[in-house]
């Protein structure tokens, strides 16, 4: 008898971590349902029953709200602008850094300690320090207000854990596997092409969906660069501008923010290992 | 126009590489290894110099002159930063954030970390909680004001946290989290704390998986009970770990800004920083005060800038 209770003993010590884990796990995600909930009902009965009533029967649901932010909000025209803004903002550093690591991993030269301490110092520099000067400099370029205005300040800010990243990554490459290419008397470009960039693929694509997501779901930036103007701000300018200006119509608050976390949740869903890696790797992102 | 730069843009940087080591290649072995270094590193340092190195000091010039930079002020936008009303009330907010984000953040990610070890649908709790991760601070923060969403008592509340406390607690009357002066700041302090436990759940995860299990085991063998094991084992072999997952937080924490701007954009005694800042550079376009308020930040993150070069000198001496 004692010991057919054995096995029950044991699950009846273990609840309390049970009940405390999933407690946390449904305390961190009810917000996200309901927002997800909440977006797809009716407008007349937002604002006076909570969205979990909805979850028992008579079931009405709609896509109407939806159809509303993309035509008459702009979320149509953000949700682009956001791709516009992200995709060479995305690729841009992550090129640019990918020479820069390479140099620094394994190319010998006077001054190399100094310039990566330089790196490392401005993984946590505020962008507030750069806010002014660099909106002065697109003002003077006639750049402000324009989408690679963006690029390029989202290049330069991404830039130093870019090259943290990739560097540590490179650096860690079996030196043997470098010299004997060298020895073979490979040129340094064939060396990068045909060695460096097919071994550092994992490191590079955390890298992507790092730079992805943080360019993707920057406010600031876009908010400083672009500034009001409907025709390139990203959905997180919109969104931010619907807040106040929609106020109380939460099913259309709610259907414009699930918009701007589509992407973003499909990428996170289809790569997370790549993004906890790159994570990993050594996250002191500024 | 889009395909253009999605082809072009890369085109110029590769192309950029392959004419480099063209015209290297036209120089003695000699002088290519000079050069080589400088020009691969060329794209990378003159990105670091326009767009960090150089704004830094310049706005460090501008901190001590006057709104439209015409004139020199002295320290007068410092004094302003330290004495001006809704400066103090910043301040004291950062403080705040400083001190229950990153404690709010590190203690549930290291909660979770040991919590999730021991159960087998690990992979799925720590994914729920990693989720926020990918959401933007302006969806995070539409999500959580609907959560906050407050009517008055006896209305049907359709806000979850208002109306989970309605239903649960006899006679609680609901609260208007982000206006009531007491629960403002922590209501925006939870949505920060929301999105970012995660990221400090996968790093104290990795870490306590890599403290060898026979350790562990031993000393429970030895009659060690579980809060032991993990105050004298598991918690010193990860304090390094807490210590750069915690200034990662603290960086964060000073830098608030999104979730302030979206939800409250510093009223009702919420004020940040970094919403000052914007403030004074946008609505008051006073560029004097504006970049006092952001040296006052970089200086806060001075210390953890030379951590950060301390730690990375001592790895690279371990190399």
């Amino acid at each position: 008898m004692a010991q057919a209770l054995q096995p029950l003993r044991a699950t009846l010590r273990r609840a309390p971590l049970h009940v405390v884990l999933l407690g946390l796990c449904a305390l961190w995600l009810v917000p996200t349902v309901g927002l997800l909930i909440s977006s797809f009902r009716p407008p007349r009965l937002v604002p006076v029953s909570g969205w979990w009533t909805a979850l028992v029967p008579p079931y009405q649901f709609t896509l109407q709200n939806y159809r509303q932010v993309l035509d008459a909000y702009s979320m149509g025209r953000s949700f682009l602008n956001s791709l516009f803004i992200t995709i060479p903002a995305t690729i841009i550093p992550v090129i640019v850094a990918a020479y820069a690591a390479y140099a620094f991993a394994w190319m010998r030269f006077r001054g190399q300690e100094v310039l990566f301490t330089i790196v490392v110092g401005s993984l946590v520099i505020p962008l507030q320090m750069t806010l002014i000067p660099v909106l002065r400099l697109f003002t003077a370029l006639g750049l402000a207000g324009t989408f690679p205005a963006v690029w390029l300040a989202h290049t330069g800010y991404g830039l130093p854990f870019a090259i943290y990243l990739l560097r540590n990554f490179l650096g860690a490459l079996p030196r043997d596997l470098l010299e004997s290419a060298a020895i073979d008397g490979a040129a340094p470009l064939t060396v990068f092409v045909r060695l460096i960039l097919p071994l550092s693929v994992p490191a590079i694509a955390s890298l992507v969906i790092f730079q992805f997501l943080w360019v993707w779901n920057d406010l600031l930036v876009a908010l400083i660069y672009v500034g009001g103007a409907p025709q390139v701000a990203p959905m997180t300018v919109t969104v931010s501008h619907l807040v106040s200006s929609l106020g109380q119509n939460w099913q259309l608050l709610t259907a414009a923010a699930f918009i701007s976390m589509v992407l973003p949740l499909a990428v996170f869903f289809s790569l997370q290992q790549f993004f906890v890696r790159g994570i990993l790797a050594g996250a002191v992102k500024g | 126009m889009g395909l253009l730069v999605a082809v072009g843009v890369p085109a110029i940087q590769i192309g950029y590489v392959i004419l480099v080591e063209h015209l290297l290649s036209l120089l003695p072995a000699r002088t290519q290894r000079t050069l080589r270094p400088g020009l691969w590193l060329a794209p990378a340092l003159a990105f670091l110099a326009t767009f960090l190195i150089y704004p830094a000091v310049y706005t460090v010039y501008l901190s001590v002159l006057d709104a439209r930079s015409a004139a020199f002020v002295g320290v007068r936008n410092y004094v302003f930063a330290f004495t001006n009303r809704e400066m103090l009330i910043a301040l004291r907010n950062n403080l705040l954030w400083l001190v229950c984000f990153t404690g709010l953040t590190v203690g549930a990610g290291l909660l979770l970390a040991v919590l999730t070890d021991r159960v087998r649908y690990e992979a799925a709790a720590k994914s729920i909680i990693f989720l926020p991760m990918a959401i933007s601070f302006v969806a995070a923060s539409v999500i959580w004001k609907f959560v906050y969403e407050f009517r008055p008592a006896g209305a049907p509340q359709i806000g979850v946290l208002n109306a989970a406390l309605t239903a649960l607690l006899p006679g609680f009357r609901p609260v208007a989290w982000l206006v009531n002066l007491l629960t403002n700041n922590l209501a925006l302090i939870t949505v920060g704390v929301w999105v970012w436990t995660g990221f400090c759940l996968v790093i104290l995860s990795a870490a306590l998986k890599g403290i060898p299990a026979e350790l562990l085991e031993a000393a429970r063998v030895d009659g060690a009970t579980e809060w032991q094991v993990f105050r004298r084992l598991v918690l010193p072999s990860l304090s390094p770990t807490i210590a750069v997952v915690a200034t990662t937080m603290v960086i964060f924490a000073l830098k608030a800004f999104d979730v302030v701007y979206v939800m409250t954009n510093g009223n009702f005694n919420t004020e940040v920083i970094a919403n000052r800042m914007y403030k004074e550079m946008f609505t008051s376009r006073d560029f004097g005060r504006a970049s006092a308020i952001a040296v006052l930040l970089f200086g806060a993150t001075v210390p953890i800038m030379i951590a950060n070069i301390r730690r990375f000198r001592q790895q690279e001496a371990i190399r």
